[in-house]
């Protein structure tokens, strides 16, 4: 087995810096907003306000086998087994405090929502509002069919607008354009870097697989706009460069290559790693973690503020299944794999809905694709023996697809 | 050579010995609840069958969810590449496989040289697998084996919507109580699985010829639904319930 990555351990630190700053925010006069993942955190930042992610805790609550305990506590508070599990774990942990930080999250002062990722999170912001007695503000981004309209971005730019105007009602103050401008310029480029960080695995053999993508991802869903980021970004790109001018893969001997699609199996990220392992396949990319840099485009370094509503709009989950399709097939030509995998994510709606219309549109790759069917966070929804049965299968076929070629 | 291919399914297990490219001998056994004390069974009874000796055996492969529980085997692959190699020596120009295993049902596309080159499995629940022919078998009370020509029987098949094995079983039980025919009922349960099945194969896309493998193969009631939805023959082998088996046998030769 290739060793871990170095950086790994100072990431560690990183993070539990930042959940016991959060945690002990109340103490320092700092106020914390709980954020939803693809929401616009810069602005918050720029106001020195504390962002707290409930949906990267559902990730650690996952991780730490929690989520279906946590999600059956939820549904005996009556809410529907379909609801996504994100929702009844932060709901459930929110009274439980059963959580891998102590006591929990710390409590927000205002949550912030954006539905640019799906429309679940307007229904459990709304009610966490309630239940915290805080204000909610909601950055309502229209859904991408096929064209970015001007009505769009017009309207998109309103959002903006009377986001700031939020932010300084709350905090009693004007808001503080020119660190904006400078928590922007950090964001554009730890997106830039992360990119970077990501396409390092075009190279044969991945100096790191999805896996790694997984773990390393939570900086820039929880920091992205704060300087540490890129420090760190910088020393974990500079570790996968080093491996691949000497040649080293996260796999060892890697033969296959595979693209991964949806959120990570939080509660089976050794087993399924080492599953694909055996078989000499490496998940060298991943759809989830490319969404944080797939924006870049849109946004103006000069003017952050100005040009993020877009970007913000943009992003994988918010944009048609042709749009969907098209990233995937770029990724299989970008990074040479030879397999799909598809995790029909029975949380998250928005993103295993298009599946099977992606699987007809990329058909023309010509590249076996496998279904598996489970949770991010939800280990009733999983079945080892199943799930083995198809990946199994699904790497003979890739073999034999190889061999006979 | 002599090899060996064992396929332990959830309910049955199948062996096939190999003998210079055809079969020397053929077992199959119920399974029970130890897969491990099946496979040591199966290969006890099929060298007393085929009246042979352990080290005369050069390889052997094993497959079905059992696999890896067969300790005294060689190597141990999965079903989708055994049915697609065993169907290939069966039914040499078959494109399309359909196996409605115990547990998991599956579609797989052969290329001409029969080559595995794509497939699907059913999603996690039990409707559309062998499970839930056999629920809805006891529901009718009858054996599975008369089950398919009972429904060939039918002349106006009674609509039975829901997938949910669960569901559907109580569905039935209405049925009954509203006085509709057992051949009519019963011929709507094979339409029900054949439906799911058709849309498996939507999903891949169908290449034809289609064959069936496993034990599923032998209800009539099945391949004629299939036939129907699919609009297309069904080829069969009468040794398509040891598809898996075979193909593992012969795989063990090339191992
Ligand atoms: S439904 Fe999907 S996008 Fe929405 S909160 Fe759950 S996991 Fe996130």
């Amino acid at each position: 087995m290739a060793e871990r990555l170095k950086a790994t351990k100072e990431m560690k630190r990183i993070m539990r810096r930042y959940y016991a700053q959060a945690k002990y925010a109340h103490y320092m006069g700092k106020k914390v907003a709980w954020i939803t993942s693809g929401g616009p955190v810069e602005p918050l930042i720029a106001m020195n306000i504390i962002p707290v992610y409930p949906e990267n805790h559902g990730a650690m609550l996952g991780a730490s086998k929690k989520g279906g305990q946590l999600s059956e506590f939820a549904e005996g508070l009556g809410y529907s087994p379909d609801v996504c599990s994100y929702v009844k774990d932060d709901i459930a942990s929110t009274i439980t405090k059963e959580s891998p930080i102590k006591g929990g999250l710390p409590q927000p002062d205002m949550l912030i929502c954006s539905n640019n990722i799906c429309g679940t999170v307007l229904k459990w912001y709304e009610i966490q509002a309630r239940n915290f007695n805080v204000p909610l503000f909601i950055y309502d981004t229209p859904f991408v069919h096929t064209e970015f309209t001007e009505e769009a971005k017009e309207y998109i730019k309103e959002q903006t607008k009377e986001y700031i105007l939020f932010l300084e009602k709350v905090m009693g103050r004007k808001f503080n354009y020119k660190k904006m401008d400078k928590v922007g310029r950090y964001s554009l480029q730890s997106m830039k870097l992360w990119k970077e960080i990501l396409d390092t695995a075009a190279h044969k053999p991945s100096p790191m697989t999805a896996f790694d993508a997984f773990f390393h991802l939570a900086l820039i869903v929880t920091l992205r706009g704060k300087k540490i980021v890129l420090r760190y970004y910088k020393t974990l790109l500079k570790e996968l460069q080093e491996r691949n001018t000497k040649n080293i893969g996260a796999v060892d001997n890697e033969k296959y290559r595979l693209l991964w699609d949806n959120l990570p199996i939080w509660f089976r990220m050794r087993w399924l790693s080492d599953k694909f392992a055996n078989h000499q396949a490496a998940l060298v990319a991943d759809t989830y973690t490319q969404a944080w840099c797939g924006v870049i485009d849109y946004i103006d370094e000069n003017d952050f503020l100005g040009t993020m509503g877009e970007a913000y709009t943009r992003i994988h989950l918010n944009v048609g299944v042709d749009q969907m399709a098209d990233t995937i097939k770029d990724f299989i030509r970008k990074f040479d794999v030879d397999g799909l995998v598809m995790h029909s994510n029975r949380s998250c709606k928005p993103y295993s809905f298009g599946q099977y219309d992606i699987q007809n549109l990329i058909k023309d790759m010509d590249i076996p694709v496998l279904m598996i069917e489970a949770d991010m966070t939800d280990d009733r929804k999983f079945s080892e023996s199943q799930v083995e049965a198809r990946i199994d299968a699904f790497m003979e076929v890739i073999k034999e697809k190889k061999r006979t070629k | 050579m002599i090899t060996l291919g064992i396929d332990i399914g959830s309910l049955t297990a199948k062996g096939v010995l190999l003998k210079d490219n055809s079969i020397l001998e053929k077992h199959l056994i119920q399974v029970g609840y130890n897969s491990k004390k099946a496979g040591d069974k199966l290969l006890a009874e099929l060298l007393e069958k085929a009246s042979i000796d352990r080290t005369e055996i050069a390889r052997i492969v094993a497959t079905g969810y059992g696999r890896n529980s067969i300790d005294f085997a060689d190597k141990a692959v999965s079903e989708i590449i055994c049915h697609g190699k065993g169907i290939h020596f069966l039914l040499p120009d078959t494109r399309t496989i359909i196996d409605i295993g115990g547990q998991d049902s599956k579609v797989i596309i052969l290329n001409a040289k029969g080559t595995v080159v794509n497939f699907v499995m059913n999603d996690k629940c039990a409707a559309g697998t062998g499970r839930f022919l056999d629920v809805m078998a006891r529901a009718m009370e009858t054996e599975i084996q008369y089950f398919g020509e009972l429904s060939l029987q039918s002349k106006n098949p009674a609509e039975i919507s829901s997938v949910c094995t669960v569901f559907a079983e109580s569905e039935i039980v209405s049925l009954v109580a509203k006085g509709e025919n057992r051949e009519d009922i019963t011929s709507g349960i094979h339409l029900s699985i054949g439906r799911r099945i058709y849309s498996m194969v939507r999903r891949v896309g169908m290449v034809e010829p289609v064959a069936m493998s496993g034990g599923v193969a032998l209800n009539i009631g099945v391949i004629d639904a299939l036939e129907k939805l699919l609009k297309t023959e069904i080829k069969t082998s009468p040794l398509a319930q040891y598809g898996g088996a075979l193909g593992a046998a012969l795989l063990a030769v090339n191992e």
